[in-house]
């Protein structure tokens, strides 16, 4: 049995240990917003805040999670950080097919809470292992230059 | 919100339910009793299929194949060429060749394994040189312009003639969403939902594969997560497959791929083979060009033989070029089958027109951009089919705009300087002229497309949109709401525009050519305005809109000639670049990209196709590498192939010309495809720059540009 948060509650599972936390989110406890583009790691669309700190939920054997806390889209959204990037995503036109678009805002916000004023280059580096093939990335980067400006204190 | 000029931007219709992650794509839907797919693929790249043993299965797995197909087992396309499941010849690695189903992905992979299928292997022909040296397996041909008599009677005066070979490579679409199909039996109908641009080309292939009647199948759009082309024909297969074995097994039967999958048996763009013949005067002044075209269309016909038709009638870009000859070919090779990708066979043109004018004008001792200027089409002009440019052209003053804003000669200076004094990195700017033809190729709107858009209005006075285009992320819910709102004086956010679905939708065509916003979109506007004279609250009414063709000079698809598109849309692109001649990496610098899309409808919206096409259109160039060895793919995961990363691209300052275009809506044209095909061109002409070394192929990767380097100082020491 593995027992850790998520989205703020505790939760136990009996799931065995090697299955993907991407698995588990979306066949468990189906919670959709954490996407599959890979399964390799490579295009963060699974992405997801383990202990606050960006995941591949695609990489990580739930035995891993065991005491940590996890936070994905859905829990992410009920807080007013995830707020303020809806507006600025919205502002910047930083979504087109919306595929890769929870684990960017999965992404940002683990780039804001450490680095709150980030600078652009910080911000391209911030969002690299996250792959978007729609936007050619430079209004994601504006939504996020955006955000740090419009959310300053939240962060 | 009612906009006073529709091109102000809004928020974008499907925004909040895509930022929450909420919106279930294909691979998000569950059903009960649902069962999976998975396909066994040939392994071998050409061949006859001697025997077949299925594994054993376990109760309620099944092995679905082509006995099964109640209609003929081919994808209905263009031609009937590509089997539904291979069951006499295999044509290329990857081929389908069965299906099994069942209720556990993990069962069904070993299940694979153990299947048993006997081949006699053939010598297969592997690439596009093989195929051109061969040139046996033609799947398709044109030929137009000027006779080459004629063109040989000038060579003979010419002071010398410049012949050049320049290739381009695969490009792999990466939409972030891997494809995905699920068929779902009733008793009455199949109903096939997924990722797709073209719901009618599904349900026609449907028909053609089950021998059923119109009302028997029914495609529904499920939120689809990028397509750029690859989710244009590729789809048809896979709906074929779910539609085929849910009818077998009436359950509900699901087609995922994973990246892997995805990477290496779906359509790719056209790898092709250019070749120029151009003759000069003694002032390096153009007498006449010649240019060949050899596409590799891989193991099927598809939609080959439409790509080579855009391919050859950009073959002349935005010049004007006394006697023009075109020819070109699709070639058969045992690979995975090529396809539609943005621009559609438009990049390969583009790029290997504007290397060649660039390096011609390094021949007449003239700056490239200053040269291709002089050859710029004019208002009025004719085509190279004979059709005209009829409307106003502002490539000119997009240049001249362009070159003010940079203060184009003072960078010049400055990178010749900077690279005098830097051994090892180096300064390069580089331009690119392009247009598109919006919309399908000659009369294809009209006798083969046929378009008809519906409005409903319901007693509450809710209007709905009933279109089968697809919103894959470019923004149609949005754009084509705005126009319908506007004409009917409401706020956009009052229009409704569900996903489409065959059973309720009239066919406005493909989601497919930079059509959608210009055609679909002016019908639209032109069904909204006849709602608006007739509106009566509380009554429910309908409104149907047909395609009305526009005089043109009339097409000719067997002598090439007449006005091949409706209008055009123009870009300019320059590209300043950074190139490391010890390693051979080329770091963006400095992007600028002005376009002529008539109109803009939500100049956001259109922003986003700038930026994200452009994405593409560069790394076309410079970044994505995809090859084939022996017939399979051998890029198997996203970073094996290497598209851009945020750290790869830079701002791009974009610029829009505002030049209405009658026969659309507010005076749109096509934007999608446009965006991406000067990239290429503008970064191969930035780095030549840089290096003052010609290159002729993309992508330029650090290895090509190192080898290019070494073999300069090899033929400077000789």
């Amino acid at each position: 049995m593995i027992k850790f948060k998520l989205n703020g509650s505790v939760v136990e599972t009996d799931a065995p240990s090697t299955v993907r936390l991407l698995d588990l989110l979306r066949e468990e406890f189906e919670l959709i917003g954490s996407k599959e583009g890979c399964g390799e790691g490579e295009c963060g669309a699974c992405s997801v805040l383990v202990d606050n700190l960006v995941q591949n939920s695609c990489l990580i054997p739930i035995g891993a999670l065991e005491g940590t806390d996890v936070q994905t889209i859905e829990g992410y959204s009920k807080t007013p950080q995830y707020q303020v990037l809806n507006e600025c995503y919205a502002t910047a036109g930083g979504v087109q097919c919306g595929f890769c678009t929870p684990g960017m805002i999965i992404a940002t916000e683990a780039l804001l809470s450490k680095n709150p004023h980030p600078s652009e280059e910080e911000i391209r580096e911030g969002i690299s292992g996250n792959l978007c093939r729609c936007t050619g990335y430079n209004m994601i980067v504006d939504a996020i230059q955006l955000a740090a400006k419009k959310g300053d204190g939240l962060w | 919100m009612i906009t006073k000029d529709i091109s102000q931007s809004v928020v974008k219709k499907d925004h909040v339910d895509k930022v929450a992650g909420q919106l279930p794509y294909i691979s998000d839907v569950k059903m009960e009793d649902m069962l999976y797919g998975v396909l066994y693929r040939s392994p071998i790249a050409y061949g006859k299929v001697l025997s077949i043993e299925y594994p054993i299965l376990p109760e309620g797995y099944h092995v679905i194949g082509a006995e099964h197909i109640p209609g003929g087992n081919f994808v209905k396309i263009l031609i009937p060429d590509q089997p539904i499941f291979a069951n006499e010849w295999v044509n290329y690695i990857g081929e389908p060749i069965f299906m099994l189903v069942g209720k556990e992905l993990e069962v069904l992979y070993q299940l694979l394994d153990e299947a048993q299928v006997k081949f006699e292997e053939h010598e297969a022909t592997y690439t596009l040189d093989d195929a051109i040296e061969k040139m046996t397996d033609v799947m398709a041909t044109h030929e137009f312009g000027e006779s080459l008599q004629t063109i040989e009677e000038i060579g003979k005066k010419a002071y010398q003639i410049i012949e050049e070979e320049y290739e381009t490579g695969y490009q792999e679409h990466v939409y972030l969403e891997p494809q995905g199909m699920l068929g779902i039996y009733q008793e009455d109908e199949i109903q096939v939902q997924g990722s797709m641009q073209c719901l009618y080309y599904i349900k026609n292939a449907l028909i053609s594969a089950l021998a059923c009647d119109d009302d028997e199948v029914r495609v529904i759009q499920s939120p689809t997560g990028g397509g750029f082309g690859g989710k244009e024909d590729f789809p048809s297969m896979m709906a074929c497959h779910v539609a085929i074995a849910a009818q077998v097994v009436k359950k509900p039967v699901m087609l995922l791929f994973d990246r892997s999958e995805d990477l290496v048996v779906t359509t790719k763009r056209h790898p092709s083979k250019i070749k120029y013949k151009t003759a000069l005067d003694r002032d390096g002044n153009i007498l006449s060009m010649s240019t060949e075209v050899f596409l590799d269309g891989g193991a099927n016909t598809g939609l080959s033989p439409v790509v080579l038709q855009r391919a050859l009638l950009n073959s002349a870009g935005v010049y004007k070029i006394p006697h023009y000859h075109a020819k070109g070919y699709v070639l058969k090779t045992n690979t995975v089958p090529n396809g539609a990708f943005r621009g559609f066979g438009a990049p390969q043109s583009f790029a290997g027109l504007e290397s060649h004018m660039g390096h011609i004008a390094r021949i007449a001792g003239k700056d490239p951009l200053e040269y291709k200027r002089q050859y710029l089409v004019k208002q009025g002009e004719p085509t190279i089919t004979n059709g005209r440019f009829r409307d106003p052209i502002f490539m000119e003053d997009m240049i001249e705009d362009l070159l003010k804003t940079l203060n184009y000669k003072k960078k010049k200076e400055e990178f010749a300087r900077f690279n005098q004094q830097s051994p090892r990195f180096k300064k390069g700017i580089g331009t690119s002229l392009f247009l598109h033809g919006c919309g399908f190729t000659g009369s294809g709107e009209r006798d083969h497309i046929k378009a008809t858009v519906k409005l409903l209005k319901t007693k509450d006075d809710q209007v709905l949109v009933k279109i089968s285009n697809s919103d894959m992320g470019q923004g149609i819910f949005t754009t084509l709401s705005k126009i319908v709102a506007q004409e009917l004086g409401v706020p956009y956010e009052e229009i409704s525009f569900p996903y489409p679905d065959t059973k309720d939708v009239p066919d406005s065509g493909p989601t497919v050519a930079s059509r959608t916003t210009m055609i679909v979109g002016k019908l639209l506007e032109r069904a909204a305005r006849r709602l608006k004279e007739k509106w009566q609250s509380g009554v429910e009414q309908e409104i149907v809109e047909d395609y009305v063709h526009e005089e043109m000079i009339p097409w000719d698809e067997k002598t090439f000639s007449g006005d091949a598109y409706p209008a055009y849309s123009w870009g300019v692109n320059i590209v300043e670049v950074e190139v490391d001649s010890f390693t051979g990496n080329v770091q963006l610098e400095k992007i600028h990209a002005s376009f002529d899309i008539g109109k803009a409808i939500d100049e956001r919206i259109v922003k986003g196709q700038i930026d994200g096409g452009m994405a593409q259109g560069l790394a076309y160039g410079f970044m994505e590498k995809m090859t084939s060895k022996q017939g399979r793919i051998q890029q198997r995961s996203i970073t094996d192939y290497g598209p851009p990363t945020a750290m790869d691209i830079v701002h791009i300052e974009s610029k829009l010309y505002d030049n209405p275009y009658a026969g659309g809506p507010y005076g749109a044209k096509g934007v999608g495809e446009l965006t991406l095909i000067g990239g290429a061109p503008a970064v191969q002409s930035a780095i030549e720059d840089a290096l003052a070394v010609p290159f002729y192929q993309i992508p330029i990767t650090p290895e090509i540009i190192i080898e290019s380097l070494e073999k300069r100082e090899g033929e400077a020491v000789d």
